[in-house]
């Protein structure tokens, strides 16, 4: 007998559907399992050891690097959220009107323009500042974090504007408050949930950099996933497996709460 | 019927709101005029789409009428933004704060006058007994039923006890039960805070059992402004006659006027005494409305200034309706309550006479 018809069921969605997930997950499954590997080279496999993780935590290079990713990070996240909550408010609560379409295009230009082609870009400009100002520090990279990390920022935030009843605001207004107070008041506490996912998007995205701050990094300022690319030119010891593994966890970590927070009251 | 003192509350005058610009200009309001008494219960209706929101977004600030001023108690309120202006709504949608408890919502224009913490909480405690709240104070809003919320939203936009208050069909949402105890509770607390209420609906029902006056609107104008009964009696165009109740149209042509009153000849030949519209002198052909109830069935041939045959017949508990042809082809019903063990003396396919008493029939703007 002829099974019921359903587009659900085409010949072959299965295995392809299976491939793609032993492709994406297996590599993924053997780094973490050879982070716990005794031997010294990931080519063979020495028994289960925390060895690895124990000697990452205790490498000054891998702490710097981290302590310097978060800095970055926790800043330029903080900095893209507040231009991203200003922007999703100017861009939804306003009729539309020619040349929007243009602004959402301007905001969201980070996930357009192609990472390598920011990266030349900045690297050249920053080199012109470095030598006219003489200043060198961690600012460049947050300044070209922050750009990037807007638009991660903007869309979660814009989302909750969108879907948040106008009316309230007016209510706000037709009951005495000021602009500011019915922001303060009504808007701010609806937003917020849109808000803190928009900032943990925007930490994760800038942990995870390593094209743009390859390029714009100077001597000595190496992010987590900078290091780690120069240690794997090296050679791949499972340290490198032991970092990713936490980092893996670090995200999920925080790509669970994201899911909570913006979960939350809808 | 309390006396309601003359002066005007809110005055609209000549006001016009255009949205869009060329091709896709749409007049929501066509120069719109009308003066709202203080302290009365004062209706907008009229169907869907005629510009009753408009008009109370431009009272409230949400909006800023292209042409014509808006004067609150003789000051031109249009170029204030809403939160100076001594007006508050309650929204269809009632919008309240969802992030705050039914208390907070209540306090909320009071917290934003800045008045004292004390002052605040007993007006709210007030507020709370005035709506028969007081133990749902905190709650979430979204942990109480629509009625509940009603009367949140009624609560909050009286707390800070606005000059005006405006209702866009407040009681849409809630069902029909519960719709008829709010027209009372309405109707009580426009009494107990003399407030001037400006309330919106397109239920002619809820605006006639409800109102001190009425204004008639249709596509973007007022069409005729009056207490329910003079809008109910003394319709002064066809469409207020249709839209108001049910009516009987019936075409004729003017033999003479006197007083406010004309004498109509009617195409069956029959000259009937009509009532005028204020200002209105017609001559020529003129349509006259007569309600149901005002016309009474007589034996047929009886001198009776109608004559036709009865079709219909539905009986409605209260009352009865006859659907009759009239001689000239011209549908009419006749609407009669029932007495008690009273017998149905003009059955379906008899003849009968129709008979317009002298205050029943008025004439038409039209
Ligand atoms: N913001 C707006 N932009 C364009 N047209 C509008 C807007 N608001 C209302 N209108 C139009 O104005 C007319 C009156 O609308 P409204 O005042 O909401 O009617 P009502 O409340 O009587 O149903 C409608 O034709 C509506 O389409
Ligand atoms: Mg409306």
């Amino acid at each position: 007998m002829a099974k019921p018809f359903s587009i659900r069921h085409q010949p072959g969605f299965t295995a392809i559907a299976a491939l793609c997930f032993f492709a994406l997950y297996l590599p993924i499954l053997v780094l973490v399992v050879y982070a716990f590997n005794a031997a010294s080279s990931t080519a063979e496999w020495g028994g289960l050891s925390l060895k690895w993780f124990q000697s990452a935590a205790q490498n000054t290079q891998v702490i710097d690097a981290t302590v310097r990713s978060f800095q970055i990070a926790a800043t330029a996240a903080v900095i893209a959220t507040i231009a991203a909550t200003m922007a999703a408010l100017a861009t939804t609560r306003t009729p539309p009107y020619p040349g929007l379409t243009f602004k959402y295009a301007a905001i969201n230009q980070p996930l357009m323009v192609p990472e390598i082609v920011t990266a030349v870009a900045l690297l050249i400009f920053f080199s012109r500042i470095k030598i006219f100002t003489g200043y060198s520090g961690l600012g460049y990279l947050i300044a070209a974090h922050t750009a990037f990390c807007i638009p991660f920022a903007y869309l979660p935030i814009r989302a909750r504007l969108e879907n948040m009843d106008l009316t309230l605001e007016r209510a706000a207004a037709d009951l005495y408050a000021t602009p500011w107070r019915a922001f303060r008041r009504v808007t701010l506490p609806l937003l917020w949930p849109g808000i803190l996912a928009g900032l943990m998007l925007a930490f994760v995205i800038s942990l995870d950099d390593v094209v743009i701050t390859e390029f714009v990094k100077s001597g000595g300022q190496d992010t987590l996933p900078t290091y780690m690319l120069g240690q794997i030119r090296r050679g791949i010891t499972p340290e490198i497996n032991a970092i990713s593994t936490a980092f893996l966890l670090l995200s999920v970590a925080i790509v669970t709460l994201f899911f909570f927070v913006s979960r939350k009251r809808d | 019927m309390p006396e309601k003192p003359d002066r005007n509350a809110i005055e609209v005058r000549g006001v016009r709101k255009v949205f869009g610009t060329g091709e896709n200009a749409v007049a929501a309001l066509a120069t719109v005029s009308v003066s709202i008494r203080e302290n009365e219960f004062f209706t907008l209706l009229g169907p869907s789409g005629c510009g009753k929101t408009t008009l109370l977004r431009l009272i409230a600030g949400f909006d800023y009428p292209s042409a014509g001023e808006i004067l609150l108690y003789g000051d031109d309120i249009a170029p204030q933004p809403p939160f100076r202006r001594p007006v508050n709504t309650v929204f269809q949608s009632y919008a309240l704060f969802p992030h705050m408890t039914v208390a907070e919502n209540i306090g909320f224009g009071l917290e934003m006058l800045n008045k004292p913490k004390a002052e605040v909480k007993a007006r709210v405690a007030e507020m709370l007994r005035l709506v028969r709240m007081e133990q749902l104070a905190n709650r979430r809003t979204s942990q109480i039923s629509g009625g509940q919320q009603q009367r949140v939203a009624l609560a909050r936009a009286l707390a800070p006890q606005p000059k005006v208050l405006l209702l866009d069909e407040p009681l849409s949402a809630l069902d029909y039960k519960l719709r008829k105890d709010m027209q009372i509770e309405l109707k009580r607390l426009q009494g107990e805070t003399g407030i001037t209420f400006i309330f919106v609906t397109h239920d002619q029902e809820e605006a006639l059992t409800m109102s001190d006056r009425i204004a008639v609107m249709s596509a973007g104008r007022i069409l005729q402004v009056g207490a329910p009964r003079d809008i109910y009696d003394r319709p002064a165009d066809r469409f207020v006659a249709d839209f108001i109740g049910e009516s009987n149209f019936l075409k004729g042509d003017v033999t003479g006027t006197d007083g406010g009153r004309a004498t109509v000849k009617l195409s069956s030949g029959t000259e009937i005494r009509a009532s005028l519209p204020e200002g209105f002198s017609p001559s020529g052909s003129v349509t006259v409305v007569v309600r149901p109830e005002h016309a009474q069935l007589a034996a047929a041939d009886g001198g009776a200034a109608l004559q036709g045959t009865v079709e219909n017949v539905v009986y409605l508990g209260t009352d009865t309706h006859f659907h009759l042809r009239l001689d000239d082809g011209v549908p009419f019903i006749v609407r009669r309550q029932n007495a008690r063990g009273g017998a149905d003396s003009f059955a379906a396919g008899s003849r009968a006479g129709v008979v317009i008493g002298g205050d029943a029939a008025q004439v038409l703007r039209d």
